[in-house]
């Protein structure tokens, strides 16, 4: 279970995102139209954008206030982050991909080999490998940085339809067995329930519904 | 192929090697700068970098000589230091590393700008340093541009001619590359010396603006 806050607006362009919200959650989904602010959100989580103000805060670690003149750099605040486009490192194999981000004594390369069942895939090119494939490798690299919490931007989006369940399953063990908070930015409903306790509905860069996910999205 | 030819072609191989060495540094860095960040005079640097393309090779020689001789601002403390600079193969070098750098720096900096700047964002969440970042991210994945650029460089130096001649001369067995060699026996009658040095010449341009071109298509 980890705190968030989220009390921060951030302009791009004509595009507002305006977020004002603390929820305690072990997932929290990030639900809405394309569009709607979701992507914007994480990476500001991630020390990616910064916001023109606010706070944002994760267990009470400030991240990011702009009254505090506090501004973790994304090496420093310790999210692991798997975008949309997962963004393996094309010229490392595997391996080197999972390892790129290691902390040294805490994350552990075998049982996160077992978890996400990387062991044949170790020595391939990530140039050869699967959407699955590719988001496995990407949950295994983010965690081997040993992150205070998982941002993870539509995981399922390059997954065809079989092989999404098995990323699931990994996700839901992350979350109960590794204990990672996730923030999850959720393709459909069906995922946001199964995967979050809690979301933010968005729409146009403003959260229009919040809670469970059976009282927000039904 | 008798020895003088073959002293001239290896001799023009090696210090256009090493003036490619020379140039890599400064090249790859002023690359990154040009394609990764604004600062006042951006204009100005890019156009200095270019200077030597257009400017006659002959007047690049001559602010050459002025800077590098022996009572010039850098060639006079050198000087000292007992280091001579013109009319030694260090003034080939030098004069083949000033030309070469504008190619280096435009084909590393298409190269650097194709990176995209996410993959760098992501090792910065991994807890990457910029140092760490640049070796690890930045720098293989613009690695082929910078192998093409610097095959280009290479390329070019060794058919350098105009500011060889005029900073360093030509000397034999001490300055005499291909280029200048060319001019030197052709200008004395000596047209068969002349030939030679020319296929010499051809041949190793064009096996290295083949490995260049191939290398630029498959980045």
């Amino acid at each position: 279970m980890a705190t968030f806050e989220l009390n921060f607006a951030l302009r791009q362009g004509a595009f507002v995102v305006r977020v004002a919200e603390r929820a305690d959650a072990r997932a929290l989904a990030l639900f809405g139209p394309s569009g709607s602010g979701k992507t914007t959100i994480v990476e500001a989580v991630a020390g990616l954008r910064t916001p023109q103000r606010g706070t944002i805060a994760i267990d009470g670690r400030t991240l990011y206030s702009h009254e505090q003149r506090v501004n973790v750099p994304p090496r420093d605040r310790r999210v692991g982050y798997v975008p949309q486009d997962v963004l393996l490192f094309p010229h490392i194999d595997v391996r080197g991909n999972i390892v790129y981000g290691e902390r040294p004594g805490h994350a552990d390369f075998e049982g996160l080999v077992d978890l996400l069942d990387l062991s044949d895939l170790l020595q391939r090119k990530v140039t050869s490998l699967s959407g699955g494939e590719r988001q496995r490798v990407a949950l295994a690299r983010a965690l081997m940085s040993n992150p205070d919490v998982l941002l993870l931007d539509e995981p399922m989006a390059a997954v065809d339809l079989p092989r999404r369940r098995r990323i699931l399953d990994a996700l839901l063990r992350i979350r109960d067995e590794l204990h990672v908070p996730l923030v999850y930015v959720a393709h459909s409903p069906d995922e946001v329930r199964t995967i979050a306790d809690r979301v933010l509905v968005l729409d146009a860069g403003s959260v229009v519904a919040r809670g469970a996910p059976i009282e927000a999205i039904g | 192929m008798s020895r003088d030819i073959l002293d001239i072609a290896l001799f023009t191989t090696v210090t256009a090697a090493l003036a490619t060495l020379l140039m890599l540094g400064p090249g790859i860095a002023l690359a990154w700068l040009l394609a990764r960040r604004e600062f006042p005079g951006k204009a100005i640097v890019e156009t200095l970098v270019s200077l030597p393309l257009v400017v006659p090779p002959v007047a690049t020689g001559l602010l050459l000589l002025w800077f590098f001789g022996r009572r010039g601002p850098i060639g006079g403390p050198l000087e000292a230091l007992g280091i001579q600079i013109v009319f030694t193969w260090r003034a080939v070098v030098l004069a083949m590393a000033v030309m070469g750098l504008p190619l280096l720096v435009r084909t590393a900096r298409a190269g650097f700008e194709q990176v995209t700047r996410r993959y760098e964002q992501i090792a910065e969440t991994l807890g990457a340093g910029p140092w760490r970042i640049f070796r690890t991210v930045t720098l293989p994945l613009a690695s082929r541009n910078i192998l093409a650029g610097a095959l280009l460089g290479f390329s070019r130096s060794l058919g350098e001619f105009g500011a060889t001649i005029v900073v360093a001369g030509s000397i034999p067995g001490r300055t005499r590359t291909l280029a200048v060699g060319i001019y030197s026996y052709a200008e004395t009658g000596q047209d068969r010396q002349a030939m030679v040095l020319l296929l010499v010449s051809i041949a190793i341009a064009f096996t290295a603006v083949l490995l260049s071109n191939r290398l630029a298509r498959e980045a």
